[in-house]
Parts: C-alpha cells; sequence; structure tokens
C-alpha cells in the first residue's frame, strides 16, 4: 500500500528553498538594523520577530488565514492582481513560511551582526567605503557562521512546519500538500507504511540539517 | 520574456488540463480510491486527485473558493447548502447512504455486538467518535448513543475525531478503545483484517443520505463531468456496495 509520491517531497524542498531565500532578502536588512539601532522602536521590532517561535501555529495560521483569504488585506489584492486567492495556494504558504520561520533567521544574523568588532566596521567606513559596501566586504564576510546558521536554521524549521500550512494551504496535492501534511494524511487513512516512509525522510532531514549546523559552528567558530 | 512567460503559463495549464480535483469525506477514502483507480484506467487521459476530510471542512472549503472540481459529502445538506450559494453547480445528487458500525480490534477483549453495555464497561477508557459538529458520522453516532440513553453517560470518555477517518485512525492505533465508525471504513481491507464490528441498527440515527455535486471551479473542467457521471455507472456501484454502502435505488 506504500505508494510514495515524490510530489510532497519536490513540495517541501521547493517552499523551504523560497522561504530561505525570501528571509535572506528581510533577515539582512531586518537584522542590521536590530543589531545596530539604539530606538526603543527596535525593542518592539526584535520581539514581533520573534513571536512566530513562541505563538502556537494555530494562532498564527488563523491570522494568516484571515489576512490571506480573498477578503483579507493581503488575500484581497493579491486577488485582485491575478485572480486567484493566496489560501490554497503555493504562494500563500510561502508567505506564512516567511513569517513563521523568521526568528529562525532574524536571531542567528542579529548576534552575528552585534559580534562583528565596532573598530573594523568604522574603519572601513573612515577609509571611504559606503555603508552598503562595508556590509557586503566587511560586515557580512565576517560573520560568515551567523549568516549560514540562519540559513541552515530557516530551511530545516520550514522543512517540518505543519499547522500553519495545514490551517492556510488546505491540503491540495501540488500546491499545499508538503510532507508533514502527507505524514498527517497517511496516518489518517491508517496507511502507517507511507507515514513512516515520509517520516522517516523528515527525521533524516532534520538529523542532517543540525548535523551541518554544528559542522559549520565548530568550522566558523570566532 | 513576456512571451516566455505566457509559453510556462500555457505549458503549466496543459499538463493540469486533465486534473479532476475531487474533495470527499472521509467515510470514501477506500471505497472512492478504488472507484477514482477504476476510472482512471478507464481514462487514462485524466487524472483524479483525492483529499479527504470531514464534511464539514470540505464544505468550509468549497464555499472559501477552494479549487476542488467535485465534493462528495456525507450529508446532502452541505450540497444543497452550497447549492444554494451557487457554489455548486449541478443539482445535488444522491450517491450513496452510509451506516455506522461499533468497532474494536480483534485483540480486544470488548466484544461490539454488546452495545451499547460495551461501552459503559470499567476496561473502556476512551471511546472515538467524530466530531458531530463537522462530520456527519459523528452526528450519527451522537444520535445513536442518545438514541440507547447512554449518550450522557459515556460523554466523558469521548475522543473526538476530525474525521471518521482519523477516528477510526485513533481505535486502529490503540489510542481508544473503542469506536464509532463508518461500515465503509470498517470493511476496508486493512481494517477488516485488524478489527471486529457490529452494525447500529439504522433507525437509531438519521438516515446518512450522501450526495455530491460539480463545484464552481469544477464547471471549467471539462472531463470532471465525466468522473461525476461514472460515480452512477453499474461498476462504480459495484464497488460502493463492497463496502457497505445502501445505494439510490435500492432502498427499501
Amino acid at each position: 500500500m506504500a505508494e510514495i509520491n515524490p510530489v510532497p517531497i519536490w513540495l517541501t524542498v521547493k517552499l523551504s528553498i523560497w522561504t530561505t531565500i525570501l528571509l535572506l532578502i528581510i533577515g539582512v536588512p531586518l537584522s542590521y538594523y536590530l543589531a545596530y539601532t539604539k530606538s526603543k522602536l527596535g525593542l518592539v521590532i526584535e520581539a514581533l520577530a520573534t513571536l512566530p517561535l513562541v505563538l502556537p501555529p494555530t494562532v498564527l495560521g488563523f491570522y494568516l488565514l484571515l489576512l490571506l483569504s480573498k477578503n483579507g488585506i493581503i488575500g484581497s489584492v493579491w486577488y485582485r492582481l491575478f485572480d486567484y486567492q493566496l489560501v490554497f495556494h503555493f504562494e500563500g504558504i510561502v508567505i506564512a513560511s516567511v513569517i513563521y520561520s523568521l526568528p529562525m533567521m532574524v536571531h542567528p544574523l542579529t548576534s552575528g551582526f552585534r559580534s562583528v568588532p565596532r573598530n573594523i566596521i568604522e574603519a572601513s567606513w573612515t577609509l571611504g567605503k559606503s555603508k552598503v559596501q562595508t556590509l557586503f566586504r566587511v560586515i557580512l564576510p565576517n560573520m560568515k557562521a551567523s549568516v549560514l546558521t540562519g540559513i541552515v536554521l530557516s530551511f530545516a524549521h520550514t522543512i517540518g512546519e505543519f499547522g500553519v500550512v495545514l490551517m492556510v494551504g488546505g491540503n491540495i496535492e501540488g500546491q499545499t500538500r508538503v510532507v508533514s501534511i502527507a505524514i498527517y494524511d497517511a496516518v489518517e487513512a491508517i496507511d502507517y507504511k507511507t507515514a513512516h516512509v515520509y517520516a522517516g525522510l523528515l527525521f533524516v532531514a532534520s538529523f542532517i540539517s543540525l548535523a551541518m549546523l554544528y559542522a559549520i559552528n565548530r568550522r566558523w567558530s570566532l | 520574456m513576456r512571451t516566455l512567460l505566457f509559453l510556462l503559463l500555457g505549458l503549466f495549464s496543459l499538463a493540469h488540463a486533465e486534473l479532476i480535483r475531487v474533495f470527499a469525506a472521509a467515510d470514501l477514502q477506500y471505497a472512492l480510491k478504488e472507484v477514482a483507480d477504476l476510472y482512471m484506467k478507464k481514462y487514462p487521459e485524466d487524472k483524479v486527485e483525492l483529499v479527504f476530510g470531514s464534511s464539514g471542512k470540505g464544505y468550509a472549503q468549497v464555499r472559501a473558493g477552494a479549487p476542488f472540481h467535485i465534493y462528495f459529502s456525507a450529508n446532502m445538506k452541505y450540497v444543497e447548502e452550497l447549492y444554494k450559494e451557487g457554489h455548486i453547480i449541478t443539482e445535488p445528487k444522491l450517491y450513496a447512504i452510509g451506516r455506522i458500525v461499533v468497532w474494536t480490534t480483534k485483540d480486544s477483549p470488548l466484544d461490539p455486538s454488546k452495545f451499547p453495555e460495551v461501552l459503559l464497561d470499567p476496561k473502556v477508557r476512551k471511546i472515538a467518535i467524530a466530531n458531530w459538529e463537522h462530520a456527519p458520522y459523528g452526528r450519527a453516532a451522537k444520535e445513536a448513543l442518545e438514541a440507547y440513553g447512554v449518550f450522557d453517560r459515556v460523554k466523558n470518555k469521548f475522543v473526538l475525531g476530525e474525521n471518521i477517518s482519523q477516528t477510526a485512525s485513533f481505535v486502529y492505533s490503540g489510542a481508544a478503545d473503542i469506536g464509532i465508525i463508518a461500515l465503509s471504513l470498517a470493511l476496508a481491507p486493512e481494517l477488516q483484517a485488524r478489527g471486529k464490528y457490529w452494525l447500529i441498527p439504522e433507525d437509531k440515527h438519521e438516515r446518512l443520505e450522501q450526495g455530491y455535486g460539480i463545484t464552481k471551479e469544477g464547471g471549467k473542467v471539462k472531463n470532471a463531468r465525466r468522473f461525476y457521471d461514472f460515480i452512477g455507472s453499474p461498476e462504480a456501484r459495484r464497488i460502493f456496495v463492497k463496502y457497505g454502502f445502501v445505494l439510490p435505488g435500492e432502498v427499501k
């Protein structure tokens, strides 16, 4: 009875890659701001960015469902632009995952930015490099381990995502049925063989991610 | 760049042209899978994709515009409601009438045929039934327990499945000692091999009239109609009978 369908596996990988890329794009400027800002607003934003870590996925899923459905603030705009709603679609679970995995990127990056010695940043500025040049040529190369940690953690966290996807995704093959949902489905259908294969796969993937993480930290630890 | 995009989009829709996406009540988990397999053998150009869940969840998702083409409910009322609201475009049609059973695993010391007394047995710690708020089989189970006058005495032992298939899974895995599930699930090979059941008389609950229809989304998929019609074919009906369903036209 175990029919292993490659679609959920491919979908999970695709979701994790997209989420990680988007998180890098959002995470670098956001963490840069959080690491160096002295304003009180920074505290609020840092708390908000950490919130998905402690919020129950159902709470996050519920609000995202409201936000992304065709009557929601984000969903209605998307619906008008593309003629389909975000809920039940891959794009919707990408947005959900970006929010869900945000702390996994922002935390390592923020502590990475804070760990780069202030004097080499200022030295770069006094040598006439712009802030952007300094960021890419001096700061980021000096916090490689943090960047890689953010990438691995975001990727691994998204692979295992379940609650949020179930709530905004609707379990649709090829769009939103990722491996964790396929496991849930298989258990419900009393198809334990399929559940075993998918679950084993996630187990191994999570283990490899963590092993990689520790290897990175050992190699580039400051 | 724009032409390339259109070309890609075109390819994408071409690859999906024959996809028929179905939401079905969880009691159809095995029967409809068999029907769909048979259908795809006959019409290899079509691909039927099944998503199972509680009828109430399917109702909510179809209403919210989920991309399902055909909706199979375990309760006609959900289909009628969707039809009235314009989310279903074909007149609600009966495809089967379901039955409920008391079910436990073969190695359990409990005897399902001693229903309802068996539920009061101190060995019974947990009773699995589907959530009656949105699962028609859960409602039928609740009605039967009320008809036997034991509902209030056993309700603190309930574990509620989100749908009837999850409810069966609770008993199958040993998490619950006994449960009330759909006959169609009890007759599925895997469950039949593992369990024993007792059929609850049909006059103890409202008849489980199961209906289906093509959704607004399904109206855009030309082969959805073919699968819709296939449900009434003799070979599909044979499968439904095998899983213990009473069929329209054969109602006593």
